[in-house]
């Protein structure tokens, strides 16, 4: 089978993001970036589909700065993906959802995959938009928000989460897929694979070499323009307290005092 | 201003994020909603009690048999047929499916996550909360074809028209290609909790990794109960497999907007924070005084939310004696 995951490398996430004064864009210069933790579950996914139908390859595929090929390396490739897609230009910079599906689709396009896999949304941006968009641009059918995936006899069948339960959904190959965090446990990148991801091959395109156009993609094509940005209103802190053994009294005289009960 | 909402239907009946729409809608232009599913012209006599005038519905059970793509199929022709200003469309997981293939199929860019829309002098403006709403961005569209808009559920409360009469129905029948009937629903499985609804409960209480293990989720539940409360929990929770996704408030989950919000050994990661941040009042018990949970609570304990959460049921049900 030929799986593809789509990766995307993201600032630190425990850190505080922040906004380009200039650019009005996430900031991304100088902050430490790594393999955004929602896609360890879909290259996860991939590994065991691999296992599972020997003869399989799994591709990661990225959209990012030069310096991405980092996150895919020490973030997918030493976990056991064979090979690495990174699409870099100065050009991408500032693509909105419509450029970056547009770009991840024409990259995902060369590799003929029967299975791509997605997490349902970044760390960073979460708009969630990239992987369906995807589906319309390779004409494919999505499976979405998959807290269980399995593969057989050329279909795909998922647990997809619902507001009041879950669904099962199926559908033929190919596919793309989003996956949820409890579909597995992502496993750590052994030494062996890490220096192994050293080795293993990555190649890098540009919008142009992919067929797009440069008022396709980037700030030149994003139609998703940010105009200006304010603090949020933040709550206060209110009255924060040890527990001394007093605990249930305090809670249930603030809940008086707020006539709850 | 012609205004497109797609009024989703989920188990059969009007999802309340249509309602929510329909009533953010009507102070900005003109409201037409789309109803697509089983009985979507049944749907005309809520949607006008919230103000419309007209809605056009398809009845066809495949909305209910495959995954967004018929829906996106009837909205995208619809679009191109009749261009309105502006399609709204709810960030659930439907919606969000449906409007990411919108995207691309209308080339027309999207704005997710909008908490707020207005029209300044023709252009559209609408307000992202990012990085966990720390901060609100101003974002537009700049495009002459309709404007793509994702809504954050709840960003706006549903609000009746004084005699609102039914909508006018148009029945409509877009051709759905066979090549839409691709993701196939094969079973739909509810997993109903008891109690009020996290959406409409007027006390949530939620627990987060701090409750240690799934078995510790029973004691929270015992806490709901006597609160009359629904029981709400982490991504980390739901993704440990402790209770069911139904659960899940934040980012990925449920959006509520509490009276009063109990925070049980969360420590206050932004994915859940923005689905909670509206309660009106926030109690939060952890553990770690630098959880950032406590940056924002209205009462903050510092403490062990498995022995409180017990002795809280234990001196509620006193009370009520």
């Amino acid at each position: 089978m030929n799986i593809v995951v789509c990766v995307k490398q993201v600032p630190e996430p425990t850190g505080t993001n922040q906004i380009n004064p200039e650019s009005l864009r996430i900031q991304r210069d100088g902050i430490d970036a790594v393999l955004d933790p929602a896609d360890e579950f879909g290259v996860e996914a991939a590994l065991q589909l691999a296992e599972a139908h020997p003869g399989s390859t799994v591709t990661v595929v990225s959209m990012g700065p030069a310096n991405a090929i980092e996150a895919l390396r020490r973030g997918a490739l030493a976990r056991g993906a064979d090979v690495g897609i990174l699409i870099t230009d100065d050009a991408l910079a500032g693509s909105d959802t419509l450029a970056t599906a547009k770009v991840l689709a024409a990259a995902i396009k060369t590799v003929q995959p029967d299975l791509i896999l997605c997490a349902t949304e970044s760390t960073d941006a979460y708009t969630g938009m990239v992987p369906g968009g995807i589906a319309q641009i390779l004409n494919m059918p999505l499976l979405s928000f998959a807290k269980k995936l399995t593969v057989s006899n050329g279909k795909a069948i998922i647990q997809r989460q619902t507001a009041g339960g879950y669904q099962t959904v199926e559908a033929v190959l190919p596919v793309v897929v989003t996956v949820t965090g409890s579909i597995n446990t992502p496993r750590y990148p052994a030494l062996k694979g890490i220096m192994q991801a050293k080795k293993k091959p990555v190649a890098q395109f540009t919008a142009s070499k992919l067929g797009l156009s440069a008022d396709q993609v980037g700030e030149k094509g994003a139609k998703e323009k940010v105009v200006s940005w304010t603090p949020a209103e933040t709550r206060q802190a209110g009255t924060i307290i040890k527990d001394d053994g007093t605990a249930v009294e305090q809670i249930v005289t603030y809940l008086a005092s707020i006539k709850v009960i | 201003m012609n205004i497109w909402v797609f009024a989703e239907i989920s188990g059969g009946k009007l999802d309340r994020t249509a309602l929510e729409l329909v009533t953010k809608a009507r102070a900005l232009g003109e409201v037409t909603a789309i109803v697509l599913g089983s009985s979507a012209e049944a749907q005309a006599g809520l949607l006008g009690e919230y103000g419309v005038k007209k809605i056009l519905a398809q009845s066809d059970k495949v909305f209910e048999e495959y995954l967004a793509e018929p829906a996106a199929e009837v909205l995208g022709t619809l679009v191109e047929q009749h261009k309105p200003d502006l399609l709204l469309i709810a960030a659930t997981y439907d919606g969000r499916d449906v409007a990411a293939r919108l995207n691309v199929r209308l080339n027309s860019g999207i704005i997710t996550d909008a908490a707020e829309i207005q029209f300044e002098g023709g252009k559209l403006k609408a307000v992202v909360p990012a990085f966990g709403a720390t901060i609100l961005v101003d974002v537009t569209l700049e495009t002459n074809t309709t404007k793509l808009v994702l809504v954050r559920p709840k960003a706006f409360a549903a609000e009746k028209v004084a005699g609102g009469t039914p909508a006018q129905v148009e029945k409509i029948s877009v051709a759905i290609p066979e090549r839409a009937k691709r993701a196939r629903i094969v079973e739909n499985v509810v997993q109903a909790s008891d109690g009020p609804s996290l959406e409409e409960a007027s006390i949530v209480v939620s627990g987060g990794r701090g409750l240690k293990e799934a078995a510790n989720f029973e004691l929270l539940k015992q806490l709901a109960t006597q609160l009359n409360a629904a029981a709400g929990a982490t991504r980390a929770v739901v993704d440990a497999g402790w209770v069911p996704y139904s659960f899940q408030v934040g980012q990925t989950g449920k959006t509520v907007k509490p009276n009063v919000y109990f925070a049980f050994g969360i420590s206050g990661a932004i994915q859940h924070t923005v689905g909670m941040k509206g309660a009106k009042y926030i109690i939060a018990i952890n553990k770690d005084a630098d959880a950032p949970i406590f940056k924002f609570a209205d009462l903050g304990i510092v403490g062990d939310a498995l022995k409180i959460i017990p002795a809280l049921t234990e001196e509620l049900k006193k009370r009520k004696h």
